[in-house]
């Protein structure tokens, strides 16, 4: 075999794997209505994975907001400006950081939780015995995780941005000593709700539907071996970072390019 | 009680991909009412044979006939009812790890039915008294032993009276008391429901003390050969006496084919 | 039971996260300000040079905020910038108020400062405020400040 033959197969390959997440995505979607009339599964699912990654993301949220106020106010005193530390900060964190560290934390600790969940579920036949019970494995199983994914992101997506502009607020006020009207009143007047906050809540409702299809994705074709099971969080993390941190661009080059 | 069998596998031939053929063109009759045993070695095809009843492959030629019904892959409508009327026993249970003993067992009853809560616990008790299991509905998956975990299953698998039930490897990994204990809730269950039973399994006693009905299958997805145990056991046929008495030569070969043994082990001759 | 507490806790987050959009939406944005200001009435003033005056942003007399710049555009026939803007209602300006274009801080956002007339009647919806002053641009200022230098120079040399 040639090399065209060779790169012919392998782009084939690719395209086919593609298809099948895209076939995949659809079922999916075709399922989601089924789980919101049983909306207790989807409730269990938000606490499984939104509770449950509370802890780290609050944490990460408070850390960048600190860090984030130090390094901006030795940028900005340069120029006069340490004032607007408040607004920068809500910027940096409402538009980007927010949605995009959440989303990739996210990707790490629930997607991963949620592919090997999956994954073991299907090398122990509980799909299987499912089907042959006549009920559809996507409806029962996935489709109720896919809607606590695309729920929680939001919501922890605010708190991150939250925290870390709260302790922005502790190291801007009570560290450096910025005056603690102005911290508020210049973000108040910079930050557009509908604008910043509003598509940054779309980012990351678009990051929770990518990082959660993956990882189910991942569980579901994955093969029932230990081995199969470790790729396949693997692949999640990495698939589902990547795609974060495409879409990023693409949503940010179509909200924020005109002023 | 008609005597067309439960189940008609015809001339059924089957691969999952088009290199390894599983089943070669078999044709079998279930009967109604009866225990059918599949015995075989390991991967001659008797657990894809289950998945084709449940309609979960179709075959690539040949009819799968569920009571008098050929099964259409494609039509999920006639799936979804000929599934609520069998029942299976997953090797090592299927349980779902994220509900408890009780949960598992009424599982099927609040997925596929509209009965009242009040109504799905006596049904669920009832199920797990008959396994014995009644004193155990609020435990937790993790906290049940591997034969308790099969008979939780069971429960799970009749709780909606299947007319099919379909054991995979009941007998796999359990004590002799464990075993005995699920030979005799097989058998009883047949007896007093009529279900029709499908055991599929390598333990030779267990299955020759309960079944009516006794097929073996080769490596290969041939039928070596079918009858009630007492033939079987006493059956001339070189492949069916190496497999009931287990003897580790015969027809199905010790060794896997190698190189002679001079050449693995001789001296190296030097060029 | 659990279900009870799985709901419980599923309930705080929740709310948690609401909260937060909210604190968001109004401590840390312009939410509070945005929703005040429902009832507005339409000004237009024309600039020569609008700098960097952008819309949405604030309209402000003697340092208050009374309303938002809403569209920017060019005026095709006499290629001027023209500025529509809204202003809450109960606030009025004489008909002969000026429209300043000036700048929050020195490196701060471009914001309209309207100072009031004295004239008896008062703008209404639709009217055009005439006395306006345009931005201050950069390079125009230094400009104008080279040339006076070089003019006092001019002055000095002659012996």
């Amino acid at each position: 075999m040639n090399a065209l033959q060779i790169i012919g197969q392998v782009v084939l390959a690719q395209l086919a794997r593609w298809g099948h997440g895209a076939l995949f995505f659809l079922d999916l979607l075709r399922a989601t209505p089924s789980a919101l009339r049983r909306f207790g599964l989807v409730v269990g699912q938000i606490h499984a994975i939104g509770n449950r990654s509370l802890v780290i993301i609050v944490a990460s949220g408070l850390s960048v907001g600190f860090v984030l106020a130090l390094q901006m106010y030795y940028a900005l005193t340069t120029y006069g400006a340490a004032e607007s530390l408040g607004l920068i900060v809500n910027l940096a964190l409402v538009r980007e950081l927010g949605p995009v560290v959440t989303a990739l934390l996210f990707a790490g600790r629930a997607g991963t939780s949620l592919t090997a969940e999956i994954g073991l579920m299907k090398a122990g036949e509980q799909i299987a015995a499912m089907e042959l019970m006549a009920i559809d494995p996507k409806a029962r199983v996935l489709a109720p995780r896919f809607l606590g994914g695309i729920l929680s992101m939001p919501l922890l997506a605010a708190l991150f941005s939250t925290v870390g502009i709260l302790g922005a607020y502790v190291v801007a006020v009570l560290l450096i000593g910025i005056d603690s009207g102005n911290f508020w009143s210049i973000q108040q007047n910079g930050v557009d709700v509908w604008r910043d906050v509003g598509n940054g809540v779309v980012k990351s409702a678009v990051f929770g539907v990518i990082c959660t299809a993956v990882a189910l994705y991942q569980g579901f074709e994955t093969e029932a071996t230990p081995e199969g099971v470790a790729y396949a969080t693997t692949r999640t993390v990495v698939t589902a970072s990547l795609g974060v941190l495409a879409m990023d661009f693409i949503l940010t080059a179509l909200m924020f390019s005109t002023p | 009680m008609s005597d067309s069998p439960f189940i008609d596998i015809d001339h059924v031939t089957f691969g999952y991909d088009s290199r390894r053929t599983i089943l070669n063109d078999i044709s079998l009759k279930f009967a109604r009412g009866k225990i059918t045993a599949v015995l075989g070695g390991s991967g001659c095809g008797k657990t894809t044979l289950l998945r084709l009843i449940g309609g979960v492959h179709a075959p690539n030629s040949g009819r799968v006939v569920f009571d008098g019904e050929e099964i259409n892959t494609a039509d999920k409508a006639q799936l979804f009812r000929l599934r609520r009327r069998l029942g299976m026993l997953f090797q090592f249970g299927a349980l779902f790890t994220d509900l408890n003993v009780y949960d598992n067992v009424a599982f099927p009853l609040r997925e596929m039915t509209e009965l009242p809560e009040s109504l799905i616990r006596h049904i669920v008790l009832m199920k797990l008294n008959a396994v014995g299991l009644r004193g155990a509905a609020h435990l937790k998956i993790s906290e049940v032993s591997g034969g308790m975990a099969r008979r939780v299953a069971l429960a799970r698998a009749i709780a909606l009276d299947p007319e099919l039930i379909m054991y995979d490897e009941p007998f796999a990994g359990l004590d002799l008391v464990s075993m005995g204990v699920a030979a005799k809730l097989i058998r009883t269950l047949t007896d007093v429901t009529g279900a029709t039973s499908l055991l599929i399994s390598h333990d030779i006693p267990q299955c020759m003390a309960i079944s009516d009905h006794v097929v073996l299958l080769a490596t290969g997805g041939r039928v070596v050969a079918q009858g009630t145990p007492a033939e079987l056991m006493s059956s001339t046929d070189p492949e069916v006496r190496q497999f009931v008495r287990g003897e580790p030569d015969g027809p199905v070969k010790f060794h896997y084919p190698a190189r002679s043994v001079a050449e693995d082990f001789g001296p190296r001759m030097s060029a | 039971m659990n279900k009870k507490s799985t709901e419980i806790l599923v309930g705080l987050f929740v709310v948690l996260g609401l909260l937060a959009l909210l604190f968001l939406a109004l401590k840390a944005a312009n939410l509070a300000s945005f929703t005040g200001g429902g009832d507005t009435y339409t000004l237009q003033a024309r600039f020569d040079n609008i700098g960097g005056l952008k819309s949405r942003a604030p309209v402000r007399s003697a340092g208050v905020n009374v309303g938002r710049v809403t569209s920017v555009k060019l005026d095709p026939q006499t290629y001027l910038g023209v500025v529509t803007l809204e202003v809450n209602k109960g606030v009025n300006f004489p008909k002969d108020s000026s429209a300043k274009i000036l700048t929050a801080g020195l490196l701060g956002d471009q914001y309209i400062g309207i100072e009031p007339g004295g004239d008896e009647k008062n703008l209404v919806a639709g009217d055009v405020i005439t006395q306006t002053q345009s931005a201050v641009v950069l390079e125009n200022l230094i400009g104008q400040f080279l040339f006076n230098k070089a003019a006092d120079g001019g002055e000095q040399k002659p012996q």
